[in-house]
């Protein structure tokens, strides 16, 4: 099951997409979010899915394993939709089972509401699927860069962000190892009654938690040890570059904003 | 117990774009009683076979017989706690596995999960305690107060307190002391003889695979490349160097013996002192020779 989740994982490939800076990509998720919510009928949220389905066209993602890995994301979706569908009042009644009225208006939103859902859940995917966390971290870093006039540490924000990014394989690795070793010794999460399932979480997680931590020790040492002092003066290994593209790319949105705005009742 | 793996292929994240391919037609025979090396570089699919003898992983293709269990590829196989209750794993740093508060209380969970009595576990975890050369006191003490090789051998006695009939060792001394590696695989050894276990030993150490092990298996970039007794085995330099593997020292010195002195050994030594007895007999009877 984990190893079809594709959530904050990373593809490498070679597609525009996966070309564009990621300052630019960010920006871009951070927009469209916004951009969303402009769209407010039929014609504009037909848009929205177009834009949506020709960037993950672009980004060369199998649209198939995109919704293979999104499965759980779709659960929450069908939720909100009947949560629209019945609780929405308005419209002409379409047809009314037990004590539920089901009113035009409900399906609209309902269907409305899902297109929002899906769109925002498969640009933020893009972004993660084609960026390298690294390269994400990079880029929030110096895009956050302004708020170190406020005294937010941005560089330390980065920096856990990218340690913690860093462990999540190792840390599931770790996990599957204890948990092979722990069914090895007839312990078994995967069946058995409920409770018993809960008892068998605590041979798996106290060890992950001394790993974590003693991990977190090394690393720390490590980082002493080769003298790592902040932020301060600090020059990078890999240069972020701005290109034509990456502004192209903003301004294909801005130009996306104004057809939504155009079109929108 | 017979343990057989039919053509086998495995692939991790099957059907992703992460799929990546372990084992390709591994057909290697166990039989029961034996003690058998799996050896092998890094990233030849050792440590993936020793996954298959208990059911940790299911194969994509062929089939695993464990015992009078059959494991195929395709089939969800249930219930497998009756094969992983037979088939002990001592995984490569197994004191990673340590959780529970107490010594005592570690080693008995294994035999409590398989059903065994409380009382029979207990008397299991102290009997193993004192085998494996830990202070008797040890079994109150919090695992993780432990000295590294002492956790070491808490783990191993927990996977021993099982009772299985298949010893399946991954790297079981990688990291301890000299002293410490010796005591633990001659332990091991004692137990493969006096209760007749079946034990399947995957190692980078030649030297331990030629001391213990009766039958050798080469992996090889997925595949099982070579089986055979072990003197059969390490006498084939040629095919170890074929799969980036060197003899034991052991036969590296006889060959250079050999070599140098013009005399022929009997056989193969395999240990220190086997390789140190036929030297001082071969003098001997060079010398009359003379």
């Amino acid at each position: 099951m984990m190893e079809k989740m594709i959530f904050g994982r990373f593809i490498p490939g070679d597609s525009v997409v996966h070309r564009l800076d990621p300052r630019a990509k960010i920006l871009f998720v951070f927009l469209f979010i916004a951009i969303v919510f402009i769209a407010n009928n039929a014609i504009t949220y037909a848009i929205l899915l177009g834009f949506t389905l020709l960037s993950v066209f672009l980004s060369k993602i199998r649209l198939y394993f995109l919704i293979n890995g999104l499965k759980p994301v779709f659960i929450l979706m069908a939720f909100t939709f009947f949560l629209h569908l019945f609780f929405t009042e308005g419209g002409a009644l379409l047809f009314s089972v037990g004590f539920v009225d089901v009113y035009e208006e409900g399906l609209r939103q309902g269907i409305f509401i899902s297109i929002r859902f899906l769109v925002l859940v498969f640009m933020t995917s893009i972004l993660t699927l084609t960026t390298s966390p690294i390269s994400i971290t990079d880029g929030i870093e110096v895009l956050l860069g302004p708020f170190k006039r406020v005294k937010l540490p941005v560089h330390e924000l980065a920096l856990m962000m990218s340690i913690s990014l860093r462990f999540i394989p190792t840390l599931m690795d770790e996990t599957g190892k204890i948990l092979k070793a722990q069914m090895a010794r007839g312990s078994d999460i995967g069946s058995g009654p409920i409770k018993e399932r809960i008892k068998a979480v605590v041979p798996l997680l106290i060890p992950l938690f001394v790993s974590a931590f003693k991990r977190a020790e090394d690393l720390a040492t490590a980082m002493e040890v080769r003298g790592y002092r902040g932020g301060e003066g600090r020059t990078r290994y890999r240069q972020l570059n701005w290109r034509i593209m990456d502004t192209l790319s903003l301004l294909l949105l801005v130009g996306f904003a104004g057809l939504l705005w155009y079109f929108r009742s | 117990m017979d343990i057989l793996l039919k053509q086998v292929g495995y692939s991790y994240a099957k059907d992703t774009p992460f799929e990546k391919r372990a084992l390709t037609d591994v057909t290697l025979h166990i039989p029961s009683g034996s003690y058998t090396a799996i050896i092998g570089h890094t990233g030849s699919g050792k440590s993936t076979v020793l996954q298959h003898l208990n059911a940790l992983l299911q194969p994509t293709e062929g089939s695993v017989l464990i015992g009078e269990r059959k494991i195929e590829a395709g089939t969800k196989a249930k219930n497998l706690r009756e094969v992983r209750k037979k088939v002990g794993i001592v995984f490569q740093f197994p004191e990673q596995q340590l959780f529970d508060e107490t010594v005592l209380k570690d080693i008995m969970f294994g035999p409590l999960n398989f059903g065994v009595p409380e009382e029979e576990a207990r008397r299991r975890a102290i009997a193993l305690v004192e085998q494996l050369g830990l202070p008797e006191d040890v079994l109150e003490k919090s695992p993780f107060d432990l000295s590294g090789g002492q956790m070491r051998r808490v783990a191993i006695a927990g996977v021993l307190a099982m009772e299985p009939d298949v010893l399946v060792l991954d790297e079981p001394t990688a990291g301890l002391d000299p002293r410490g590696r010796r005591e633990i695989m001659d332990l091991f050894y004692r137990l493969h003889q006096e209760k007749g276990l079946t034990t399947v030993l995957v190692t980078h150490s030649m030297e331990d695979a030629a001391r213990y092990a009766d039958t050798v298996a080469i992996m090889h970039s997925g595949k099982c490349v070579a089986t055979g007794d072990v003197r059969e085995v390490f006498a084939n330099e040629e095919q170890l160097g074929d799969y980036r593997l060197e003899p034991p020292r052991t036969v590296r010195m006889q060959r250079e013996f050999e070599e140098k002195t013009g005399l022929t050994l009997d056989e193969l030594a395999l240990t220190e002192e086997a390789l140190a007895q036929s030297i001082a007999q071969a003098l001997k009877e060079g010398r009359e020779l003379k």
